[in-house]
Protein backbone atom coordinates (compact mmCIF):
# COMPACT_ATOMS: atom_id res chain seq x y z
CA UNK A 1 0.00 0.00 0.00
CA UNK A 2 1.62 3.46 -1.01
CA UNK A 3 -0.21 4.90 2.16
CA UNK A 4 2.60 7.60 1.53
CA UNK A 5 1.83 8.70 -1.88
CA UNK A 6 -2.00 8.57 -0.64
CA UNK A 7 -1.40 10.64 2.54
CA UNK A 8 0.69 13.41 0.69
CA UNK A 9 -2.08 13.48 -2.25
CA UNK A 10 -4.72 14.61 0.45
CA UNK A 11 -2.67 16.58 2.48
CA UNK A 12 -2.32 18.42 -1.51
CA UNK A 13 -5.35 18.38 -2.24
CA UNK A 14 -6.53 19.63 1.06
CA UNK A 15 -3.97 22.66 0.77
CA UNK A 16 -5.58 23.60 -2.58
CA UNK A 17 -9.00 23.50 -2.11
CA UNK A 18 -8.56 24.81 1.66
CA UNK A 19 -12.13 26.88 1.32
CA UNK A 20 -14.06 24.06 0.40
CA UNK A 21 -12.27 21.92 3.29
CA UNK A 22 -12.73 24.52 5.54
CA UNK A 23 -16.47 24.18 5.23
CA UNK A 24 -16.60 20.51 5.68
CA UNK A 25 -14.65 20.60 8.69
CA UNK A 26 -16.50 23.23 10.14
CA UNK A 27 -19.87 21.45 9.12
CA UNK A 28 -18.56 18.44 11.15
CA UNK A 29 -17.56 21.05 14.40
CA UNK A 30 -20.82 21.86 14.26
CA UNK A 31 -22.72 18.55 14.23
CA UNK A 32 -20.61 16.71 16.79
CA UNK A 33 -20.84 19.57 19.11
CA UNK A 34 -24.39 19.36 18.59
CA UNK A 35 -24.28 15.65 19.26
CA UNK A 36 -21.82 15.85 21.95
CA UNK A 37 -24.51 18.06 24.12
CA UNK A 38 -27.48 15.81 22.90
CA UNK A 39 -26.20 12.46 23.86
CA UNK A 40 -25.61 12.43 27.11
CA UNK A 41 -29.34 14.58 27.20
CA UNK A 42 -30.39 11.53 25.62
CA UNK A 43 -28.87 9.41 28.64
CA UNK A 44 -29.80 11.59 31.22
CA UNK A 45 -33.42 11.37 30.18
CA UNK A 46 -34.08 7.73 29.52
CA UNK A 47 -31.54 7.32 32.73
CA UNK A 48 -34.25 9.28 34.63
CA UNK A 49 -37.41 7.79 32.98
CA UNK A 50 -35.81 3.92 33.52
CA UNK A 51 -35.44 5.10 37.06
CA UNK A 52 -38.97 5.32 37.81
CA UNK A 53 -39.79 2.32 35.87
CA UNK A 54 -37.69 0.37 38.22
CA UNK A 55 -40.24 1.48 41.01
CA UNK A 56 -42.26 -0.51 39.18
CA UNK A 57 -43.26 -3.60 41.81
CA UNK A 58 -46.02 -6.08 42.54
CA UNK A 59 -46.53 -7.11 46.19
CA UNK A 60 -47.94 -10.68 47.13
CA UNK A 61 -49.91 -10.37 50.31
CA UNK A 62 -49.85 -13.97 52.52
CA UNK A 63 -52.67 -15.06 54.31
CA UNK A 64 -52.92 -13.73 57.70
CA UNK A 65 -52.17 -16.68 59.55
CA UNK A 66 -49.33 -18.16 57.10
CA UNK A 67 -46.55 -19.94 59.34
CA UNK A 68 -42.37 -19.34 59.04
CA UNK A 69 -42.99 -22.80 56.31
CA UNK A 70 -45.61 -20.86 54.30
CA UNK A 71 -43.14 -18.29 53.65
CA UNK A 72 -40.50 -20.37 53.04
CA UNK A 73 -42.34 -22.40 50.38
CA UNK A 74 -43.48 -19.36 48.88
CA UNK A 75 -40.53 -17.52 48.95
CA UNK A 76 -39.05 -20.50 46.94
CA UNK A 77 -41.71 -20.41 44.62
CA UNK A 78 -41.24 -16.78 43.41
CA UNK A 79 -37.56 -17.21 43.51
CA UNK A 80 -37.67 -20.17 41.56
CA UNK A 81 -40.28 -21.16 39.58
CA UNK A 82 -41.84 -18.10 38.87
CA UNK A 83 -40.39 -15.92 35.61
CA UNK A 84 -39.49 -12.98 34.82
CA UNK A 85 -39.27 -11.83 38.69
CA UNK A 86 -35.84 -10.00 39.46
CA UNK A 87 -36.02 -9.11 43.22
CA UNK A 88 -37.78 -10.60 45.81
CA UNK A 89 -37.84 -8.55 48.99
CA UNK A 90 -39.70 -10.22 52.35
CA UNK A 91 -41.29 -7.54 54.51
CA UNK A 92 -42.08 -9.52 57.77
CA UNK A 93 -45.65 -8.52 59.43
CA UNK A 94 -43.52 -7.26 62.23
CA UNK A 95 -41.78 -5.03 59.62
CA UNK A 96 -44.66 -3.94 58.23
CA UNK A 97 -45.92 -3.15 61.08
CA UNK A 98 -43.32 -0.87 62.65
CA UNK A 99 -42.74 0.68 58.95
CA UNK A 100 -46.47 1.92 58.96
CA UNK A 101 -46.12 3.03 62.40
CA UNK A 102 -43.65 5.13 61.88
CA UNK A 103 -45.46 7.17 58.93
CA UNK A 104 -48.96 6.63 61.00
CA UNK A 105 -48.27 6.72 64.76
CA UNK A 106 -51.85 7.69 66.04
CA UNK A 107 -53.70 5.10 63.80
CA UNK A 108 -51.67 2.05 64.90
CA UNK A 109 -50.90 3.89 68.65
CA UNK A 110 -54.81 2.86 68.80
CA UNK A 111 -54.39 -0.64 67.81
CA UNK A 112 -52.22 -0.76 70.29
CA UNK A 113 -50.28 -4.32 69.73
CA UNK A 114 -52.50 -5.77 67.80
CA UNK A 115 -51.07 -6.74 63.95
CA UNK A 116 -53.33 -6.64 60.93
CA UNK A 117 -50.93 -6.37 58.52
CA UNK A 118 -49.58 -9.84 56.65
CA UNK A 119 -46.05 -10.96 55.63
CA UNK A 120 -45.72 -9.59 52.08
CA UNK A 121 -43.42 -10.12 49.04
CA UNK A 122 -42.17 -7.31 46.95
CA UNK A 123 -41.39 -8.24 43.53
CA UNK A 124 -39.49 -6.29 41.30
CA UNK A 125 -39.55 -7.80 37.43
CA UNK A 126 -36.73 -8.22 35.36
CA UNK A 127 -38.54 -5.50 32.70
CA UNK A 128 -41.38 -3.41 33.88
CA UNK A 129 -43.33 -4.13 31.16
CA UNK A 130 -42.87 -7.71 32.41
CA UNK A 131 -45.22 -6.91 35.70
CA UNK A 132 -48.50 -8.06 34.18
CA UNK A 133 -47.18 -11.48 33.44
CA UNK A 134 -45.71 -11.73 36.73
CA UNK A 135 -49.18 -11.25 38.32
CA UNK A 136 -50.71 -13.73 36.07
CA UNK A 137 -48.31 -16.27 36.98
CA UNK A 138 -49.17 -16.16 40.72
CA UNK A 139 -52.77 -15.42 40.61
CA UNK A 140 -54.47 -16.67 37.13
CA UNK A 141 -57.57 -15.40 36.25
CA UNK A 142 -60.26 -17.47 37.21
CA UNK A 143 -62.68 -18.52 34.52
CA UNK A 144 -65.78 -16.39 36.20
CA UNK A 145 -64.23 -13.18 36.80
CA UNK A 146 -61.66 -12.91 39.73
CA UNK A 147 -58.42 -14.02 40.39
CA UNK A 148 -57.22 -17.83 41.90
CA UNK A 149 -53.92 -17.74 43.09
CA UNK A 150 -51.23 -20.74 42.82
CA UNK A 151 -50.29 -21.35 46.51
CA UNK A 152 -52.52 -21.68 49.23
CA UNK A 153 -50.87 -19.07 51.27
CA UNK A 154 -51.05 -16.44 49.32
CA UNK A 155 -54.05 -13.99 49.85
CA UNK A 156 -53.94 -11.93 47.29
CA UNK A 157 -51.26 -9.85 44.52
CA UNK A 158 -51.60 -6.80 43.50
CA UNK A 159 -49.45 -4.31 41.01
CA UNK A 160 -51.06 -0.70 41.94
CA UNK A 161 -52.47 -0.95 38.05
CA UNK A 162 -53.08 2.99 37.55
CA UNK A 163 -49.53 3.97 38.69
CA UNK A 164 -48.00 1.06 36.38
CA UNK A 165 -50.07 1.80 33.80
CA UNK A 166 -49.07 5.35 34.00
CA UNK A 167 -45.44 5.04 34.44
CA UNK A 168 -45.11 2.48 31.73
CA UNK A 169 -47.16 5.44 29.04
CA UNK A 170 -44.83 8.45 30.01
CA UNK A 171 -42.01 6.41 30.40
CA UNK A 172 -41.91 4.70 26.95
CA UNK A 173 -43.09 7.91 25.28
CA UNK A 174 -40.17 9.95 26.69
CA UNK A 175 -37.72 7.21 25.41
CA UNK A 176 -39.29 6.94 21.88
CA UNK A 177 -39.52 11.12 21.41
CA UNK A 178 -35.95 11.14 22.75
CA UNK A 179 -34.56 8.20 20.23
CA UNK A 180 -36.73 10.07 17.12
CA UNK A 181 -35.24 12.98 18.23
CA UNK A 182 -31.33 11.09 18.36
CA UNK A 183 -32.26 9.55 14.70
CA UNK A 184 -33.47 12.92 13.46
CA UNK A 185 -30.24 14.43 14.56
CA UNK A 186 -27.68 11.57 13.23
CA UNK A 187 -29.17 11.52 9.78
CA UNK A 188 -29.53 15.50 9.45
CA UNK A 189 -25.76 15.36 10.17
CA UNK A 190 -24.75 12.63 7.92
CA UNK A 191 -26.63 14.21 4.95
CA UNK A 192 -25.08 17.79 6.24
CA UNK A 193 -21.61 16.70 5.89
CA UNK A 194 -21.85 14.58 3.04
CA UNK A 195 -23.28 17.15 0.87
CA UNK A 196 -20.59 19.27 2.02
CA UNK A 197 -18.36 16.85 1.23
CA UNK A 198 -20.34 16.36 -2.48
CA UNK A 199 -19.89 20.44 -3.03
CA UNK A 200 -15.97 20.38 -2.63
CA UNK A 201 -15.62 16.98 -4.82
CA UNK A 202 -18.10 18.45 -7.88
CA UNK A 203 -15.15 21.35 -7.92
CA UNK A 204 -12.66 18.76 -9.05
CA UNK A 205 -14.57 15.97 -10.83
CA UNK A 206 -12.42 17.22 -13.52
CA UNK A 207 -9.69 16.22 -11.96
CA UNK A 208 -10.91 12.83 -11.64
CA UNK A 209 -12.27 12.17 -14.81
CA UNK A 210 -8.69 13.30 -16.04
CA UNK A 211 -6.99 10.80 -13.76
CA UNK A 212 -9.42 7.87 -14.84
CA UNK A 213 -8.31 8.42 -18.19
CA UNK A 214 -4.75 8.37 -17.85
CA UNK A 215 -5.89 4.66 -16.36
CA UNK A 216 -6.01 5.44 -12.56
CA UNK A 217 -8.10 3.18 -11.15
CA UNK A 218 -11.29 3.55 -8.95
CA UNK A 219 -9.71 2.87 -5.48
CA UNK A 220 -5.97 4.89 -6.90
CA UNK A 221 -8.21 7.74 -6.87
CA UNK A 222 -10.39 7.31 -3.88
CA UNK A 223 -8.22 7.09 -1.36
CA UNK A 224 -6.41 10.35 -1.37
CA UNK A 225 -10.23 11.71 -1.06
CA UNK A 226 -11.15 9.22 2.09
CA UNK A 227 -8.10 10.04 3.90
CA UNK A 228 -8.58 13.67 2.62
CA UNK A 229 -12.36 12.72 4.25
CA UNK A 230 -10.62 11.64 7.61
CA UNK A 231 -8.65 14.48 8.15
CA UNK A 232 -11.18 16.95 8.19
CA UNK A 233 -13.12 14.77 9.89
CA UNK A 234 -10.36 14.14 12.31
CA UNK A 235 -9.75 18.01 12.61
CA UNK A 236 -13.22 19.03 13.03
CA UNK A 237 -14.34 16.56 15.62
CA UNK A 238 -11.28 17.01 17.58
CA UNK A 239 -11.93 20.97 17.64
CA UNK A 240 -15.65 20.04 19.02
CA UNK A 241 -14.48 17.29 21.18
CA UNK A 242 -11.98 20.43 22.92
CA UNK A 243 -15.24 22.86 23.00
CA UNK A 244 -16.99 20.31 24.56
CA UNK A 245 -14.27 19.73 27.16
CA UNK A 246 -14.24 23.13 28.29
CA UNK A 247 -18.03 23.71 28.27
CA UNK A 248 -17.89 20.60 30.54
CA UNK A 249 -14.86 21.86 33.03
CA UNK A 250 -16.45 25.52 33.11
CA UNK A 251 -20.41 24.59 33.18
CA UNK A 252 -21.18 21.43 34.00
CA UNK A 253 -19.28 20.30 36.65
CA UNK A 254 -19.82 22.99 38.55
CA UNK A 255 -23.24 22.02 38.50
CA UNK A 256 -23.44 18.29 38.86
CA UNK A 257 -23.03 19.14 42.38
CA UNK A 258 -26.29 20.36 42.84
CA UNK A 259 -28.49 19.14 40.72
CA UNK A 260 -28.84 15.28 40.50
CA UNK A 261 -30.44 14.62 36.93
CA UNK A 262 -26.81 16.33 35.31
CA UNK A 263 -24.64 13.49 37.37
CA UNK A 264 -27.54 10.84 36.26
CA UNK A 265 -25.28 7.41 36.66
CA UNK A 266 -26.29 6.34 33.76
CA UNK A 267 -24.58 8.92 31.08
CA UNK A 268 -21.60 7.59 29.82
CA UNK A 269 -18.23 8.82 30.53
CA UNK A 270 -16.78 11.83 28.86
CA UNK A 271 -13.70 9.61 27.49
CA UNK A 272 -16.07 6.94 25.98
CA UNK A 273 -17.96 10.04 24.46
CA UNK A 274 -15.23 11.40 23.30
CA UNK A 275 -13.87 8.30 21.65
CA UNK A 276 -17.45 7.86 20.09
CA UNK A 277 -17.71 11.16 18.71
CA UNK A 278 -14.25 11.38 17.19
CA UNK A 279 -14.94 8.07 15.77
CA UNK A 280 -18.07 8.84 14.24
CA UNK A 281 -17.02 12.33 12.29
CA UNK A 282 -13.90 10.84 10.98
CA UNK A 283 -15.96 7.59 10.11
CA UNK A 284 -19.16 9.68 8.52
CA UNK A 285 -15.98 12.22 6.54
CA UNK A 286 -14.16 9.12 5.09
CA UNK A 287 -17.47 7.37 3.97
CA UNK A 288 -19.05 10.60 2.98
CA UNK A 289 -15.63 11.59 0.80
CA UNK A 290 -15.50 8.17 -0.45
CA UNK A 291 -19.10 7.17 -1.43
CA UNK A 292 -19.90 10.62 -2.75
CA UNK A 293 -17.23 10.34 -5.30
CA UNK A 294 -18.88 7.33 -7.07
CA UNK A 295 -20.87 9.25 -9.27
CA UNK A 296 -17.68 10.78 -10.98
CA UNK A 297 -15.73 7.71 -11.03
CA UNK A 298 -18.05 6.41 -13.67
CA UNK A 299 -15.95 7.69 -16.51
CA UNK B 1 19.02 11.21 -30.94
CA UNK B 2 19.85 9.67 -27.61
CA UNK B 3 16.61 10.08 -26.20
CA UNK B 4 14.85 8.25 -28.84
CA UNK B 5 17.38 5.57 -28.95
CA UNK B 6 16.81 4.98 -24.89
CA UNK B 7 12.96 5.06 -25.73
CA UNK B 8 12.98 2.77 -28.24
CA UNK B 9 15.43 0.25 -25.97
CA UNK B 10 12.49 0.67 -23.33
CA UNK B 11 10.05 -0.15 -25.42
CA UNK B 12 11.74 -3.65 -27.14
CA UNK B 13 12.44 -4.53 -23.02
CA UNK B 14 8.53 -4.33 -22.24
CA UNK B 15 7.45 -7.39 -21.74
CA UNK B 16 5.46 -9.55 -24.46
CA UNK B 17 1.21 -8.94 -23.54
CA UNK B 18 0.25 -12.18 -21.42
CA UNK B 19 -2.94 -12.24 -22.92
CA UNK B 20 -3.79 -15.82 -25.04
CA UNK B 21 -4.92 -14.61 -29.01
CA UNK B 22 -7.99 -13.73 -30.03
CA UNK B 23 -10.33 -16.00 -31.02
CA UNK B 24 -10.75 -14.40 -34.44
CA UNK B 25 -7.04 -13.00 -35.27
CA UNK B 26 -9.29 -11.40 -38.79
CA UNK B 27 -6.16 -9.19 -39.42
CA UNK B 28 -3.21 -10.90 -37.76
CA UNK B 29 -1.25 -9.03 -36.16
CA UNK B 30 -2.95 -5.95 -36.50
CA UNK B 31 -3.02 -3.10 -33.31
CA UNK B 32 -6.51 -2.19 -34.32
CA UNK B 33 -8.94 -4.16 -35.88
CA UNK B 34 -12.69 -3.00 -36.42
CA UNK B 35 -14.50 -5.16 -37.47
CA UNK B 36 -18.56 -3.54 -38.77
CA UNK B 37 -18.46 -1.60 -35.50
CA UNK B 38 -21.58 0.39 -35.15
CA UNK B 39 -22.07 2.85 -32.36
CA UNK B 40 -25.93 4.59 -32.22
CA UNK B 41 -26.50 6.81 -29.61
CA UNK B 42 -29.46 7.14 -27.21
CA UNK B 43 -30.72 10.32 -28.86
CA UNK B 44 -30.83 7.88 -32.21
CA UNK B 45 -27.97 10.00 -33.73
CA UNK B 46 -24.98 7.16 -35.39
CA UNK B 47 -21.98 7.35 -34.21
CA UNK B 48 -20.81 5.20 -36.41
CA UNK B 49 -22.40 2.38 -39.42
CA UNK B 50 -20.75 -0.79 -39.73
CA UNK B 51 -17.22 -0.09 -39.78
CA UNK B 52 -14.28 -2.22 -40.62
CA UNK B 53 -10.69 -0.92 -40.96
CA UNK B 54 -7.17 -2.56 -39.47
CA UNK B 55 -4.15 -0.74 -38.46
CA UNK B 56 -0.62 -2.60 -38.27
CA UNK B 57 2.21 -1.87 -35.92
CA UNK B 58 4.15 1.14 -36.47
CA UNK B 59 1.73 2.84 -38.86
CA UNK B 60 0.87 6.36 -38.56
CA UNK B 61 -2.79 6.92 -39.19
CA UNK B 62 -4.84 10.22 -40.19
CA UNK B 63 -8.30 9.80 -39.10
CA UNK B 64 -10.20 12.65 -40.76
CA UNK B 65 -13.80 13.96 -41.89
CA UNK B 66 -15.86 16.70 -40.71
CA UNK B 67 -17.27 16.72 -37.34
CA UNK B 68 -20.10 14.39 -36.58
CA UNK B 69 -18.41 12.13 -38.57
CA UNK B 70 -17.73 9.67 -35.95
CA UNK B 71 -13.96 10.08 -35.38
CA UNK B 72 -14.29 11.32 -31.56
CA UNK B 73 -16.91 8.30 -31.51
CA UNK B 74 -14.08 6.12 -32.45
CA UNK B 75 -11.52 7.65 -30.49
CA UNK B 76 -14.25 7.23 -27.43
CA UNK B 77 -14.48 3.31 -28.37
CA UNK B 78 -10.56 2.96 -28.61
CA UNK B 79 -9.95 4.19 -25.15
CA UNK B 80 -13.52 2.26 -23.63
CA UNK B 81 -15.21 5.35 -22.94
CA UNK B 82 -18.58 4.01 -24.57
CA UNK B 83 -19.54 0.44 -25.50
CA UNK B 84 -20.39 -0.13 -28.95
CA UNK B 85 -23.74 -0.78 -30.33
CA UNK B 86 -22.36 -3.66 -32.94
CA UNK B 87 -19.17 -5.36 -34.33
CA UNK B 88 -15.93 -6.06 -31.87
CA UNK B 89 -13.62 -3.98 -31.82
CA UNK B 90 -9.55 -6.18 -31.15
CA UNK B 91 -6.51 -4.06 -30.03
CA UNK B 92 -3.08 -6.09 -29.86
CA UNK B 93 -5.19 -9.04 -30.34
CA UNK B 94 -7.90 -8.11 -27.57
CA UNK B 95 -11.59 -8.37 -28.06
CA UNK B 96 -12.31 -4.88 -25.99
CA UNK B 97 -15.96 -5.94 -24.87
CA UNK B 98 -14.61 -8.91 -23.09
CA UNK B 99 -12.40 -6.33 -20.38
CA UNK B 100 -13.92 -6.25 -17.51
CA UNK B 101 -14.83 -2.89 -16.07
CA UNK B 102 -12.34 -3.14 -13.38
CA UNK B 103 -10.20 -4.23 -15.76
CA UNK B 104 -10.44 -0.62 -17.78
CA UNK B 105 -7.69 1.42 -15.50
CA UNK B 106 -4.91 -1.23 -17.18
CA UNK B 107 -5.86 -1.76 -20.58
CA UNK B 108 -5.67 2.70 -20.78
CA UNK B 109 -2.48 2.14 -19.65
CA UNK B 110 -1.36 0.63 -22.74
CA UNK B 111 -2.78 3.13 -24.30
CA UNK B 112 -1.57 6.79 -24.81
CA UNK B 113 -4.15 9.64 -25.14
CA UNK B 114 -3.31 12.89 -26.68
CA UNK B 115 -6.90 15.30 -26.09
CA UNK B 116 -8.03 18.43 -27.86
CA UNK B 117 -8.07 20.76 -24.81
CA UNK B 118 -5.13 18.58 -23.20
CA UNK B 119 -6.66 17.39 -20.18
CA UNK B 120 -4.07 18.17 -17.82
CA UNK B 121 -4.39 18.35 -14.01
CA UNK B 122 -4.96 21.83 -12.78
CA UNK B 123 -2.97 22.43 -9.53
CA UNK B 124 0.08 20.10 -10.76
CA UNK B 125 3.54 21.21 -12.21
CA UNK B 126 4.85 19.64 -15.54
CA UNK B 127 6.30 17.36 -14.22
CA UNK B 128 4.00 16.07 -11.68
CA UNK B 129 1.63 15.89 -14.50
CA UNK B 130 3.95 13.49 -16.26
CA UNK B 131 4.62 11.61 -13.42
CA UNK B 132 1.55 11.19 -12.03
CA UNK B 133 0.87 8.51 -15.09
CA UNK B 134 3.99 6.77 -13.80
CA UNK B 135 2.40 6.82 -9.80
CA UNK B 136 -0.84 5.36 -11.57
CA UNK B 137 0.86 2.15 -12.54
CA UNK B 138 2.71 1.93 -9.45
CA UNK B 139 6.00 3.38 -10.78
CA UNK B 140 8.21 4.02 -8.32
CA UNK B 141 10.43 6.97 -7.22
CA UNK B 142 13.06 6.26 -8.89
CA UNK B 143 11.82 5.08 -11.75
CA UNK B 144 10.37 8.36 -12.17
CA UNK B 145 12.87 10.19 -11.48
CA UNK B 146 14.40 8.76 -14.40
CA UNK B 147 12.09 8.60 -16.69
CA UNK B 148 10.06 12.14 -16.09
CA UNK B 149 12.95 14.72 -17.04
CA UNK B 150 14.17 11.85 -20.28
CA UNK B 151 10.02 12.43 -21.82
CA UNK B 152 10.62 16.10 -20.91
CA UNK B 153 13.25 16.42 -23.23
CA UNK B 154 12.38 14.57 -25.76
CA UNK B 155 9.39 16.53 -25.85
CA UNK B 156 10.68 19.83 -25.45
CA UNK B 157 9.84 21.01 -22.28
CA UNK B 158 13.01 21.22 -19.92
CA UNK B 159 12.90 24.21 -19.40
CA UNK B 160 9.26 23.80 -18.16
CA UNK B 161 9.57 21.52 -15.30
CA UNK B 162 8.12 23.48 -12.70
CA UNK B 163 5.57 25.93 -14.94
CA UNK B 164 1.41 25.04 -13.92
CA UNK B 165 -0.29 24.06 -16.76
CA UNK B 166 -1.94 27.99 -16.90
CA UNK B 167 1.38 29.45 -17.07
CA UNK B 168 1.95 27.60 -20.39
CA UNK B 169 1.49 28.42 -23.98
CA UNK B 170 -1.36 25.96 -25.88
CA UNK B 171 1.21 24.69 -27.45
CA UNK B 172 3.48 23.44 -24.76
CA UNK B 173 0.34 22.39 -22.57
CA UNK B 174 0.00 19.98 -25.63
CA UNK B 175 3.48 18.67 -25.28
CA UNK B 176 2.82 17.88 -22.14
CA UNK B 177 -0.16 15.93 -22.43
CA UNK B 178 2.05 14.14 -25.68
CA UNK B 179 4.61 13.42 -22.50
CA UNK B 180 2.02 12.40 -20.60
CA UNK B 181 0.89 10.17 -22.89
CA UNK B 182 3.61 8.23 -23.98
CA UNK B 183 5.59 8.22 -20.85
CA UNK B 184 4.30 4.61 -20.28
CA UNK B 185 5.77 4.14 -23.44
CA UNK B 186 2.34 2.30 -24.72
CA UNK B 187 2.80 0.21 -28.29
CA UNK B 188 -0.74 2.89 -29.50
CA UNK B 189 -0.97 6.14 -29.07
CA UNK B 190 -4.18 7.75 -29.94
CA UNK B 191 -4.65 11.71 -30.50
CA UNK B 192 -8.15 13.28 -30.65
CA UNK B 193 -7.50 16.58 -32.39
CA UNK B 194 -4.06 17.48 -31.02
CA UNK B 195 -3.68 20.74 -33.19
CA UNK B 196 -7.35 21.33 -32.63
CA UNK B 197 -6.47 24.77 -30.26
CA UNK B 198 -2.77 25.70 -31.83
CA UNK B 199 -1.30 27.89 -34.26
CA UNK B 200 -0.18 25.99 -37.72
CA UNK B 201 3.46 26.62 -36.45
CA UNK B 202 2.85 25.24 -33.27
CA UNK B 203 0.62 22.24 -34.85
CA UNK B 204 3.82 21.24 -36.83
CA UNK B 205 5.84 21.25 -33.50
CA UNK B 206 3.10 18.78 -32.31
CA UNK B 207 2.76 16.53 -35.60
CA UNK B 208 6.79 16.75 -35.75
CA UNK B 209 6.99 15.47 -32.00
CA UNK B 210 4.35 12.53 -32.78
CA UNK B 211 6.15 11.50 -35.51
CA UNK B 212 9.42 11.19 -33.72
CA UNK B 213 6.94 8.78 -31.25
CA UNK B 214 6.38 7.06 -33.96
CA UNK B 215 9.78 6.45 -35.26
CA UNK B 216 10.14 4.47 -31.77
CA UNK B 217 7.72 2.03 -33.16
CA UNK B 218 4.72 3.38 -31.66
CA UNK B 219 1.76 3.23 -33.31
CA UNK B 220 -0.03 6.89 -33.68
CA UNK B 221 -3.75 7.30 -34.80
CA UNK B 222 -4.48 11.30 -35.31
CA UNK B 223 -8.01 12.52 -35.45
CA UNK B 224 -8.42 15.63 -37.26
CA UNK B 225 -9.96 17.74 -39.49
CA UNK B 226 -7.22 19.58 -40.34
CA UNK B 227 -6.63 18.27 -44.10
CA UNK B 228 -3.68 21.03 -45.48
CA UNK B 229 -1.78 18.99 -42.03
CA UNK B 230 -2.81 15.33 -43.38
CA UNK B 231 -2.20 16.13 -47.21
CA UNK B 232 1.39 17.26 -45.90
CA UNK B 233 2.17 14.69 -43.88
CA UNK B 234 1.96 11.64 -46.82
CA UNK B 235 0.60 9.38 -44.45
CA UNK B 236 -1.93 6.61 -44.69
CA UNK B 237 -5.31 8.38 -44.15
CA UNK B 238 -8.76 7.13 -43.11
CA UNK B 239 -11.93 9.21 -44.23
CA UNK B 240 -15.40 8.85 -42.31
CA UNK B 241 -18.33 10.18 -43.20
CA UNK B 242 -21.56 9.92 -41.21
CA UNK B 243 -20.37 7.03 -39.50
CA UNK B 244 -18.55 5.20 -42.45
CA UNK B 245 -15.33 4.94 -44.08
CA UNK B 246 -15.23 6.73 -47.56
CA UNK B 247 -11.93 6.65 -48.03
CA UNK B 248 -8.57 4.30 -47.35
CA UNK B 249 -5.63 5.01 -48.88
CA UNK B 250 -1.93 5.99 -48.82
CA UNK B 251 -1.23 9.71 -49.99
CA UNK B 252 0.90 10.04 -52.93
CA UNK B 253 4.87 10.14 -52.50
CA UNK B 254 4.48 8.24 -48.99
CA UNK B 255 8.13 8.30 -47.01
CA UNK B 256 8.08 6.00 -44.53
CA UNK B 257 12.01 6.24 -43.83
CA UNK B 258 11.81 9.68 -42.86
CA UNK B 259 14.13 11.28 -40.42
CA UNK B 260 12.18 13.63 -38.32
CA UNK B 261 14.70 16.81 -39.17
CA UNK B 262 13.84 15.74 -43.36
CA UNK B 263 10.01 15.29 -42.06
CA UNK B 264 10.35 18.62 -40.53
CA UNK B 265 12.00 20.28 -43.24
CA UNK B 266 9.28 18.95 -45.63
CA UNK B 267 6.31 20.24 -43.58
CA UNK B 268 7.66 23.43 -43.46
CA UNK B 269 8.67 24.25 -47.52
CA UNK B 270 5.27 23.08 -48.68
CA UNK B 271 4.07 25.97 -46.74
CA UNK B 272 5.06 28.46 -49.77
Amino acid sequence: MRVGFFLREALRALKRNAVPSFAAMATVLVTVLILGVFIPVVQATTGAANEVRGRVIANVYLVRDADEKDVARVRNLLENDTPNVARVEFVSKDQAYAEQRRKNPDAYGELGEFNPLPHTFRITPDDPDNIAKVRNALAPLAPGGGRTVTDSAIDEVTNREEDTNKILSVTRAVKLTTALLAGLLVIASVLLIANTIRLSLFARRREVEVMKLVGATDWFIRWPFVMEGMLVGALGGLLAVLVLGVFKVAVVDPLTAEYALIAAPDTMSFPLLVAILLGAAVAVSAAGSGLSLRRFLRV
Amino acid sequence: MAATERHVRRRSERPAPAEAPAARPAAAGAVIDFDRVSKRYPSGDTGLDAVSFAIHPGEFVFLVGASGSGKSTTMRLLIKETEPTGGTIHVAGRDLSKIARRRVPYYRRNVGMVFQDYKLLPNRTVYENVAYALQVTGGSRRDIRDKVPDILRLTGLSLKLHSLPDQLSGGEQQRVSVARAFVNHPPLLLADEPTGNLDPETSIGIMQLLYRINRTGTTVVVATHDVEMVDRMRRRVIELSRGRVVRDERAAGYTARETTREFAIRMREDDE
